[in-house]
């Protein structure tokens, strides 16, 4: 009985730990439950109700919001056909994101690396000055795109008065404008990232590399760009997954004709009423975005070795 | 064979500007382990780095086998370092660090391998060839620095401070192996380092620098008995200033009046004027009776290191001097504090400097 007392507290103790523990962890358990596995799963469950006749649901079951998303049944016959609005919707959101993400890697590594090497004391300065735009709102700095880029606007009175062209080349509602309005919005994303990985670059590996007969260029292939490859994994998925799901630069930039992934789903959700199909249409974006996550991070693990 | 001709660098510019190399020039020959020597700040990573290719010189020439390699890029020069923190690629395994060199030169990939190989081998590191930097040990990663370094063959190795890192014991093996290393290759070295132990042990020449300059060069033997100025003296090892008077005759006077023939530098002229005389403290000894002494002090301190005691004795004219006795159980000496003993030594013993 002696023996077998301090082993009874302990089995108490243990377990009056393992119940504190779950204690101090159950706001954050709370807050993940409320904010994001519960709406995904109202977003889940609506994608197989009926749409309501003015927005919102019914509740009856129906695969509607699912076929919707590739199919568009005639409204004479019912006989379904693929949706070619919504596929070129699907292929414009992958590219532009894809751009996008390309552009700033392009951007963003120079920048990245222009900053990690000035002196300690300017760094700071320089990357102030990279996160400057993030103070303005997003509307206004799409707004301020839009002045640059309209047929009367800054870019096109330039080239006009330089004589370079007789007239305005259209930009706007365009995907060049979707694209630059992404890169312009994205780039501190990709540059943030870029320059904490480049910033824990061991310069004396890019001195050891040139001194082993490694060009410029391929110092930066073998040597710089695997040491930040952490950075540039970030980097791209801060920007690709935004620019998949972008509403309001392709809303302003494109106009009403080139619509992105954001916009089709918010139209669901006002104008068409079809809360489920735009369930479906977010549902969609959330597997492609995981799937397109999954695949990078592979690839790029890969890789190195 | 490497010709470094009034070499200057210089950073900052106008009046704030600071002169690293203040017009060097030295030679070093084929197959010598060369080594910079001096205090940090003197302008030997400098030089060396200038030697890389890493550092652009405002003016001079440095010339390898006759041809000026100052407008080539690192990439260009046939010329490797091992740095001083190693700088392994940490991506890359042993073998692929090695390699590294070689492939960026375009060979082949079997003599690439075998290469390869024969650089681990040599460094002792063959079990290691398929680990990454991160997994070595900080010998270890010396070992690959080294061979990695030595793979491409090149004419002349630079080492920056290479063995800085290592802890006392492994850098005594290391040294060792540096110069095994370096009589098996036959490649020339040149080895910066501001540990002048090291130096002296490894060295076929030193150079010994010091704001930019170069002060003296020689073999360890000649820079350590016949110290040109007062720094190179002061720098390598432990010595002995003592203030006297040089007469027209050759003689110099001693502190407490008595006077000795010393042997000057060739080029020194023989006439009266104060000058410092380098006495070692280890090529002294302790008598007990002072009259019987060229000097003579009051012992202050005595210090015990193990292998011998330092004394430490004020003279007459209030200057401090070490005398360095090994110690030696079988025959113990006591001198007490406050005793007035004699410091005798041989006349070879004593180098003249000017001032």
């Amino acid at each position: 009985m002696a023996v077998t007392q301090p082993n009874t507290d302990l089995v108490i103790a243990n377990r009056r730990e393992t119940r504190n523990r779950w204690l101090l962890l159950l706001p954050s358990i709370v807050i993940l439950l409320a904010a994001a596995v519960g709406p995904l799963i109202v977003v889940v469950i609506y994608s197989f109700l009926t749409a309501g006749d003015y927005g919102g649901v019914v509740w009856h079951f129906s695969w509607d919001g699912w076929l919707g998303v590739f199919t568009t049944s005639d409204p004479f016959d019912g006989t379904l056909s693929l949706a070619n609005a919504h596929i070129s919707i699907l292929w414009r959101s992958v590219k532009l994101s894809f751009l996008t993400t390309l552009f700033c890697l392009i951007l963003g590594f120079p920048t990245a690396y222009f900053i990690a090497t000035r002196p300690v004391t300017q760094r700071d300065g320089w990357m102030l000055l990279i996160t400057i735009p993030f103070w303005t709102n997003l509307l206004i700095r799409t707004f301020a795109i839009m002045g640059l880029i309209r047929n009367e606007g800054l870019a096109n009175g330039l080239l006009e008065w330089l004589g370079i062209i007789d007239h305005p080349i259209q930009m706007m509602f365009t995907d060049f404008a979707i694209l630059l309005g992404m890169v312009y919005v994205y780039l501190p994303l990709m540059v943030l990232p870029l320059y904490a990985s480049m910033e824990r670059l061991n310069f004396s590996l890019i001195d050891a590399a040139y001194d082993l007969y490694a060009t410029p260029f391929r110092v930066l292939r073998r040597v710089i760009v695997p040491a930040v490859k952490p950075g540039v994994v970030a980097g791209s998925i801060l920007v690709f997954v935004p620019s998949l799901g972008a509403y309001v630069i392709p809303r302003i930039l494109g106009g009403g004709t080139q619509l992105m992934l954001g916009n089709l789903i918010e139209l669901q959700f006002g104008q068409a009423r079809n809360w489920p199909l735009g369930a479906a249409l977010s549902l969609t974006l959330l597997v492609m975005v995981t799937v397109a996550l999954i695949v990078y991070v592979r690839a790029s693990a890969n890789e190195g070795d | 064979m490497i010709e470094v001709d009034r070499i200057h660098v210089r950073f900052g510019e106008g009046p704030g500007a600071f002169i690293a190399l203040n017009d060097v020039s030295v030679t070093i020959n084929e197959s010598e382990f060369f080594t910079l020597l001096g205090p940090s700040g003197c302008g030997k990573t400098t030089l060396l780095r200038s030697i890389a290719g890493f550092i652009h010189p405002s003016g001079g020439a440095i010339r390898l086998a006759g041809q000026n390699i100052l407008s080539l890029p690192p990439f260009k020069r046939p010329v490797n370092t091992v740095f001083q923190n190693y700088a392994l690629f940490p991506h890359m395994t042993v073998a692929e660090n090695v390699g590294f060199g070689l492939e960026m030169l375009g060979r082949p990939r079997a003599e690439i391998a075998a290469t390869v190989e024969e650089m681990l081998a040599l460094v002792k590191m063959t079990a290691m060839a398929s680990r990454r930097p991160s997994e070595l040990s900080g010998g270890q990663q010396q070992r690959v620095a080294l061979a990695r370094a030595l793979a491409p063959k090149p004419k002349v190795l630079l080492l920056d401070e290479s063995l800085s890192a290592l802890d006392l014991k492994l850098r005594k093996e290391m040294q060792i192996e540096l110069k095994r290393l370096q009589s098996e290759t036959g490649i020339t070295f040149i080895f910066v380092t501001h540990d002048q132990e090291e130096a002296l042990t490894m060295s076929d020449r030193i150079a010994v620098m010091s704001a930019g300059t170069i002060r003296q060069i020689g073999t360890p033997r000649e820079i350590y008995d016949h110290p040109r100025e007062r720094f190179v003296a002061d720098f390598i090892g432990d010595t002995n200033f003592v203030q006297a008077n040089l007469s027209a005759d050759g003689t110099v006077e001693l502190p407490g009046g008595a006077r000795i023939r010393a042997g000057l530098q060739e080029d020194a002229a023989v006439a009266a004027r104060p000058v410092t005389l380098v006495i070692r403290p280890e090529q002294t000894v302790l008598e007990q009776v002072p009259e019987k002494a060229p000097l003579s002090g009051v012992l202050e301190n005595v210090v015990y290191c193990g292998t011998d005691t330092h004394y430490h004795l004020m003279l007459a004219d209030g200057a401090r001097f070490v005398v360095r006795r090994q110690n030696n159980p079988a025959r113990p000496v006591t001198f007490e504090k406050g005793q007035r003993l004699g410091i005798g030594f041989e006349p070879q013993a004593v180098q003249v400097l000017e001032g």
